[in-house]
């Protein structure tokens, strides 16, 4: 029974993998890469880690993938251009590195064998010695970690903010709110090193409201 | 009940990180990259979790959760970097992006 629910989701996982890598639009990428994240929580609770796969589909599937489908619609991403364009030396190169990691990785645990691991008991997959763990032992990395995604929070808002706007200073423009100064590809598909084409528009635009 | 040797989802663990990483050397798309990126810490986790079953220590799960925290930043800023580039180049394949190149 254990046997064939590894192996089917194993096959689930390398399958929607290759397609995660070779599927030319990104969001097909995307929703295969969800059937990964799933397939290998299933076998996060197969191998006794209920939480961390729990964790997974709640932290990975739920907001991680989200947010991908959110930029990649955001910038309307097309299909690669020219995608693949030549099967050539870097297509080649990258799959020879893979396959001399995968062998080498492969004699590895084939060579250290594995001497049949301990059968799962209810207090091997409790939560809460884990959880006594992370609040004691690892306290510290815990709250760097809390420290570390408050950063990333406040620099992907700086980073992502529109050019031009200064912190701070966002109520200070001139312009009515929802006319647009500068061009941005976001909204329009202009070139932004061109705004002076449309400068007088918007000018005249203003003097009439 | 017939138990599946732990060096079944070390060598799954590596054929999956193998293949995110011709993923993360051949697309051009930055998104895919990091999806292939994302397949990448997916794999490592799967090593993790795997022994820490074989070796019955806890540290292993703990190790992954703050894997998945630090992917997670990673992400978030990853992405937000990628709306900074497109707004100024209007693409994000990384063939284009040789700004600093030289």
């Amino acid at each position: 029974m254990e046997t064939v629910i590894f192996a089917l989701f194993a096959a689930l996982a390398l399958v929607s993998a290759i397609v995660v890598v070779t599927h030319k639009s990104p969001v097909y990428s995307t929703l295969a890469l969800v059937l990964t994240l799933f397939s290998t929580a299933v076998l996060y609770v197969l191998l006794g880690a209920p939480f961390v796969g729990a964790l997974q589909i709640l932290v990975y599937a739920g907001a991680i993938v989200v947010l991908f489908l959110f930029v990649i619609m955001l910038l309307n991403i097309q299909k690669e251009e020219e995608a693949h364009a030549g099967f050539g030396a870097q297509t080649w190169t990258a799959i020879l590195g893979a396959a001399i990691f995968l062998g080498m990785m492969g004699l590895i645990f084939w060579r250290s064998g594995s001497p049949a691991a301990a059968p799962l008991t209810p207090e091997s997959v409790a939560l809460k010695p884990l959880a006594a763990q992370l609040f004691t032992t690892y306290l510290l990395p815990f709250e760097i970690v809390g420290l570390l995604l408050l950063v990333a929070v406040i620099g992907a808002t700086v980073a992502a903010r529109k050019p031009g706007e200064e912190l701070g200073h966002i109520g200070e423009h001139e312009y009515v709110s929802g006319e647009e100064p500068r061009t941005d590809p976001l909204k329009s598909g202009s070139d932004p090193h061109q705004p002076s084409v449309a400068e007088p528009a918007y000018s005249s635009q203003r003097e009439a409201s | 009940m017939s138990s599946v040797p732990v060096s079944w989802y070390l060598l799954l663990a590596a054929a999956l990180f193998a293949i995110g990483t011709i993923g993360a050397l051949t697309r051009r798309n930055g998104i895919s990259i990091f999806l292939s990126i994302e397949l990448m810490l997916n794999a490592a986790n799967l090593t993790l979790v795997a022994y820490a079953r074989q070796l019955d220590d806890r540290t292993g799960q703990l190790i992954v959760f703050f894997v998945m925290a630090v992917a997670a930043a990673e992400a978030a800023v990853g992405l937000a970097l990628f709306i900074a580039v497109f707004r100024q180049r209007h693409t994000i394949d990384v063939n284009r992006m040789n700004l600093m190149r030289w």
